[in-house]
């Protein structure tokens, strides 16, 4: 190879590199742009018309999401994922944390073993969760239920229209405790022991060094969590769509606005209310992760 | 590139190494924790919890080797008179001339041939914006990594009106097509391509005048060996549990993967109608269907660690 044609390669390459270079990105991109900016554009525009027996489809702007917002059963559904949000997410998270926190200590027994342990659960796909689960609460032969009638107690019934968004709330933190707990884990181990060896010398204790250095060390670990999370809750379908079997009543047809998108579309074959609902749905996910991620990186420069 | 030794090989996310989380803590990082700094309190406590995720799964096997009146006449987490497993499994796959094993069949070939096109789209991408600075390449990768913020839920309605309309709802690429796209698996090869291939050696290989393409194939592959194992296993897994798009896509019972095929059993042995022996079915097809992703689980363990990691740690 003569010095010259590295010279040639290099000086008209760099337009050639350009090229490998969107070679390289755009399988990916095709595919990227066929099933999710298509999909996303054709449900904006399908969410702008109505679609009736008598007249064929009509273009009526945002009457959609005018009806959507003040839909009761679509806001209840928004309000009841709401509530997942300010309890299970902050349930599950702080668990998570406390997991990751202690099996980082060094002071627990088996921390290995107990690490796979909370991890199991997420290789259950959501569906054979939900499932077992509505067994495992269910009063025929539920473990639970025989327990209170062992005792001499009347059984409550777990899926009830009080109980059934506790039950659910169950079902997703027993899925995602392990999975957050990895991630919060993953950047636990990461942060240099330098970084409170002279605290611990200092007589600083565990829960003082988790508190003042781990913590916000991971910061940017638990965002991601808190962002994860606020998408997955607003997206729940699974649990709620396997639970309807045993609790027709405490579900109904809108208990999540998923669920209700999936029923306007699927049963009442309304797609475009359907469209602006799940475009709805996206738009709130959308701001709720933005204001977090906003809030959070006001603290961070707060603190800083 | 086999499973058995990820751990030389992993040097993506070098900061987290989760070669290193994995040993037991006092040996980590060469600090020295003396035995007796280990908490009682602390591990009763870690363990009462561990029941909790372990005790599910520990009803669900012992119910699978009863047989429905044992169900109901015995307590859960004790064994029934008899021990039906075997029955049990001879019905899960004889029931409906075999749907079950079709079934499985069909998770199978869904999940790994997504699993293989996502790793390889999300390889050739994340190599692409790792490697190279090119026009738009920022905007594009931002216009990817913010589509994650989109619920996949909310593109299933349009996309499957959009396949309805080009003929292919209730065949198995309507399940297959939409499991190719893998945003986080872009950025996860792209912050695995940027720290395992030294610029040098690319340097030097083009040097050696080897073609971009060939370098690409005969030596970056190799090294992102880990990342593309970590990549499938997640897209695996994805398509593996997806429920909600087979079950809007598909219609015809042959195509079911597992998860529609169980739920649609579910809901047929709660409707009752005489079909009563169908709970213990259920369970134990749940039983069988999660053994594979929980062995597949525990023995790549340190593949999704060093991807959990990899988004944990980089933001």
């Amino acid at each position: 190879m003569s010095v010259t044609t590295v010279r040639h390669v290099r000086h008209g390459s760099k337009q050639k590199q350009n090229l490998v270079a969107y070679s390289f990105i755009l399988p990916f991109v095709i595919v990227f742009l066929a099933m999710l900016l298509v999909p996303l554009v054709y449900s904006a525009y399908l969410s702008l018309f109505r679609t009736q027996l008598v007249g064929g489809r009509n273009f009526v702007w945002f009457a959609n999401y005018g009806r959507a917002l003040t839909d009761s059963l679509f806001l209840t559904g928004v309000g009841r994922m709401a509530l997942f949000l300010v309890i299970q997410v902050p349930v599950m998270l702080g668990l998570a944390l406390f997991f990751a926190l202690a099996l980082d200590s060094g002071h627990v027994r088996g921390a290995r073993f107990a690490r796979l342990a909370i991890f199991v659960p997420h290789a259950v796909p959501g569906v054979v969760a939900a499932l077992m689960w509505g067994y495992l609460y269910g009063k025929n032969f539920g473990p639970i239920a025989q327990a209170f009638t062992a005792l001499g107690l009347r059984p409550p019934n777990l899926l009830s229209n009080g109980n059934v968004i506790g039950a659910t709330m169950n079902i997703v933190t027993w899925e995602w405790i392990g999975y957050n707990m990895v991630i919060l884990y993953a950047a636990l181990r990461s942060i240099p022991p330098e970084l409170y060896e002279a605290a611990r010398i200092d007589g600083a204790g565990q829960i003082r060094i988790a508190w003042s250095i781990k913590i916000p060390s991971i910061r940017s670990a638990l965002l991601l969590t808190v962002i994860f999370s606020i998408i997955g809750s607003f997206q729940l379908f699974n649990e709620p769509k396997l639970l309807y079997v045993l609790a027709p009543n405490a579900i109904g047809s809108s208990f999540s606005p998923n669920l209700y998108a999936y029923n306007l579309a699927f049963t009442n074959q309304d797609v475009n209310y359907a469209a602006a609902i799940a475009f709805l749905l996206g738009f709130v996910i959308m701001i709720v992760s933005y204001v977090m991620q906003l809030s959070a990186e006001r603290r961070a420069r707060r603190a800083a | 590139m086999t499973a058995t030794d990820p751990r030389s090989q992993v040097p993506a996310i070098p900061s987290s190494s989760p070669s290193r989380a994995d040993q037991p803590p006092t040996s980590s990082r060469g600090r020295k924790r003396p035995g007796s700094a280990r908490s009682t309190v602390l591990t009763v406590t870690i363990w009462t919890c561990v029941a909790y995720f372990l005790l599910p799964l520990v009803w669900l096997v012992i119910a699978s080797t009863k047989n429905n009146s044992d169900l109901f006449s015995s307590f859960g987490f004790w064994v029934g008179r008899s021990f039906s497993l075997w029955d049990n499994l001879v019905t899960l796959f004889t029931q409906q001339d075999g749907a079950f094993l079709l079934w499985s069949l069909n998770t199978l070939v869904y999940s790994l041939t997504s699993a293989f096109g996502a790793a390889f789209l999300a390889t050739a991408a994340g190599y692409g914006f790792a490697i190279y600075k090119f026009p738009g390449g920022k905007a594009i990768f931002s216009g990817i990594l913010g589509s994650i913020m989109i619920p996949a839920t909310a593109l299933a309605i349009p996309t499957y009106l959009l396949f309805a309309g080009a003929g292919i709802t209730n065949t198995p690429f309507a399940v297959i097509l939409p499991s190719l796209v893998s945003p986080f698996g872009v950025f996860l090869m792209r912050v695995y391509a940027a720290d395992s291939i030294p610029v040098s050696l690319l340097e030097a290989a083009r040097i050696d005048g080897a073609g971009e393409y060939r370098i690409f194939f005969q030596v970056s592959l190799r090294l992102l060996g880990p990342g593309i194992v970590t990549v499938f296993l997640f897209a695996l897994v994805s398509t593996w549990n997806n429920y909600f798009l087979p079950l809007i896509m598909l219609s015809d019972p042959k195509l079911f993967p597992l998860t529609v095929g169980l739920a649609q059993l579910q809901a047929a042995s709660e409707g009752g109608g005489g079909a009563e022996a169908l709970f213990s079915t259920v369970i134990t097809g749940s039983l069988v269907s999660i053994v594979p992703l929980i062995i597949a689980f525990l023995y790549l363990q340190r593949y999704w660690q060093s991807g959990l990691a990899t988004g944990g740690v980089k933001e």
